[in-house]
């Protein structure tokens, strides 16, 4: 377990690992609170678990040419490359689960599966409707209770942080604007390029979603062509937080 | 010393119970018959200030109902004509939120060519919540706004025909500006800041005037300090200098005076915004960001502005007396901040009426004007330590 830094191009990456067994490919949320859940302990005594930062993202490196969900996924294709990782699979959440959709309708010889947990990335809707709530015009606290069934689980004690680790949610904050503003939160071609994903996925989706809803995400599913769907009830937009036990049952039995 | 007359144009009637005076207070509240009124007022005022011979600093903002002056060069343009001999400043065209920078370019050389070159010609990043209104990516907004102001330069100085253009943000295949601007090869720039010294520096190196508004004035020393250093390490000229804006009321009797200021102290009080519109991501670098995070943390700050109009003088974010006190007091300021060439007067807000505007304006025109007209311009840090 620890973090290291791989070079592609002009990006320094940070890559964390942990486990050994079969590569599975954790792709954190926006929020990046995936690297110390239960989840994500729980797949590591079974699995090579590999988790990268993306660029501007914890102690990554952003050049200026990369500013969007695009880019990233080609860099972690890189990075697959890079370090001979087959036969993955990608546990890919929210912003993560955009860039493992993004990755897999670009190469998918070395992929395994997929699971999208409330991924952004598509747009369904007409000029005036938004699919994805506006988590930059909403209120802090509104945002909260539309991710969170219980809104206490995703508070964070800033005052019991270092600057470093500030540093890094300032970082964080900003890069996930550099990539998503605009378009918000989907790239236009991509539910156009979804029919091409091959390999076994499963969407996972709260209930109680209020950012990307459960229609949302059934519409997702349908436009990719071997998807199943799973609902988790007691959980909104960070089902495999809320509700790791559920999710690690259904997650588990269809990684093996 | 020149001194410029300014409002934001504010429609001050905000229903009493509004949240939210930024993005997303409904326009249902805005009667567009006192706004058509609002509007022929201020400009009246503006040729006012024409008369009595002060400058004219115009912005804009949008969404807002404290400025309804959402598209400055409109107004300027018309100023271009009502007016006669004054310095027409836009600060400014917040030119990388706008899509078309060229646009700008012709906007500004037009104006400038109707007032027989009397154009000065600010650019701006533009508040936080401006990226809510524009939808420019508010991590990218200062870079928007050099590349636009180069932009415009290069447009501005190309005579021989056209060029093409493929920047970071913007791509044209051939600009080829009609008209160019009055003054060859092109207006002064202006560009504002306020906290980082990088800006003032920049526009130093550059040759631009450097202005910053309603700060007090130990936050202002170091700014124009680090306009004075830069320009002489660079050994450049300096060019325009730089400005100051505080809330400036002159009238015939102290308590009088104090009347006006409490008007003006309207547009320090009536903002009110909802914090997301405050804090777009990535608006503020991340140093800043993790500073705000831990003083939120520890309760928050005091707001500098927020004080009795007493503590907003002593401050100099508000001048406001007699004529011979508000001449007192704006040479107490250029003291405090090593002197200055620009007062860019808020000399109206809120619920002030057109009789004491212009009576404020005319007081100051005709009493104070003259009292700190002949102030010396800044000079570079280095030349003033050989002088002494």
């Amino acid at each position: 377990m620890g973090a290291d830094f791989v070079r592609i191009g002009d990006v320094q990456l940070e890559v964390e690992r942990r486990g050994t067994g079969r590569t599975v490919l954790l792709l954190p949320g926006e929020d990046v609170l995936e690297p110390d859940s239960e989840a994500a302990a729980a797949l590591a005594r079974s699995f090579d678990v590999v988790i990268p930062s993306p660029p501007g993202f914890g102690r990554s490196s952003r050049p200026d040419w990369i500013d969007s969900v695009d880019d990233v996924s080609y860099l972690y294709l890189s990075l697959l490359e890079r370090l001979d990782l087959r036969d993955v699979c990608i546990i890919g959440c929210s912003l993560g689960g955009w860039i493992a959709a993004e990755m897999a309708t670009k190469d998918q010889s070395r992929l395994a599966k997929l699971v999208l947990v409330a991924p952004y990335g598509v747009k369904f809707g007409g000029a005036a409707k938004r699919d994805i709530a506006d988590m930059w015009t909403l209120s802090p606290r509104t945002v909260m209770e539309l991710k969170w069934c219980d809104p206490a689980t995703g508070q964070r004690d800033i005052a019991t942080m270092s600057d470093e680790q500030l540093a890094i949610i300032a970082r964080n904050l900003e890069s996930f604007a550099r990539f998503c503003w605009e378009p918000y939160m989907h790239n236009p071609k991509l539910r156009h390029r979804l029919e091409r994903i091959a390999v076994p996925t499963l969407l996972v989706w709260g209930e109680k979603d209020g950012i990307v809803s459960s229609d949302y995400g059934r519409s997702y599913a349908n436009l990719i062509p071997r998807a199943e769907f799973e609902l988790i009830a007691g959980a909104a937009h960070y089902p495999h937080l809320e509700q790791p036990g559920h999710f690690m049952r259904r997650v588990g039995a269809f990684l093996r | 010393m020149q001194a410029w007359h300014f409002t934001e144009m504010p429609y001050p009637y905000l229903p009493p119970d509004a949240p939210s005076t930024r993005i997303n207070l409904p326009s249902v509240h805005f009667d567009p018959k006192i706004g058509a009124d609002l509007y022929n007022r201020y400009l009246d005022e503006h040729a006012i200030a024409d008369e009595l011979g002060l400058d004219i600093m115009l912005n804009e903002h949008h969404q807002t109902p404290t400025c309804i002056d959402t598209a400055a060069p409109l107004n300027l343009a018309i100023l271009a004509r009502q007016t006669k001999r004054a310095r027409l400043l836009i600060l400014g065209n917040p030119v990388g939120h706008r899509n078309d920078p060229v646009r700008v370019a012709e906007e500004m050389a037009m104006i400038d060519c109707i007032s027989y070159g009397r154009l000065e010609c600010g650019f701006v990043r533009g508040v936080p919540y401006e990226v809510f209104a524009s939808n420019a990516n508010p991590t990218r907004s200062g870079e928007r706004l050099w590349e636009g102001i180069d932009l415009c330069l290069k447009a501005w100085a190309t005579t021989d025909g056209p060029f093409n253009y493929e920047g970071a943000f913007w791509h044209r295949r051939s600009i080829n500006l009609w008209p160019r601007p009055y003054q060859t090869p092109h207006p002064q720039i202006w560009v504002t800041g306020s906290t980082d010294v990088a800006t003032p520096h920049r526009c130093a190196e550059r040759g631009y005037v450097f202005a910053t508004f309603l700060l007090p004035h130990q936050q202002v020393r170091p700014l124009f300090d680090s306009y004075r250093e830069r320009f002489v390490e660079r050994g450049l000229p300096g060019g325009g200098g730089i400005a100051y804006m505080p809330l400036v009321h002159t009238a015939d009797s102290e308590s009088e005076a104090e009347g006006g200021a409490e008007e003006l102290r309207w547009y320090l009080t009536s903002s009110r915004s909802e914090p997301q519109f405050r804090d777009p991501p990535g608006y503020m670098p991340v140093k800043g960001k993790v500073a705000a995070m831990k003083q939120a943390a520890s309760g928050g700050a005091r707001n500098l502005r927020q004080g009795s109009l007493e503590q907003l003088r002593d401050q100099g974010i508000l001048i406001s007396g007699t004529p011979d006190s508000v001449a007192r007091q704006v040479k107490r300021f250029y003291d405090f901040v090593g002197g200055f060439d620009h007062l860019l007067m808020m000399d109206h807000a809120g619920f002030m009426s057109h009789e004491r505007t212009v009576r404020s304006m005319t007081l100051f025109a005709k009493e104070v004007y003259p009292q700190i007209k002949d102030l010396p311009r800044t000079k570079p840090i280095r030349v003033a330590q050989a002088a002494e």
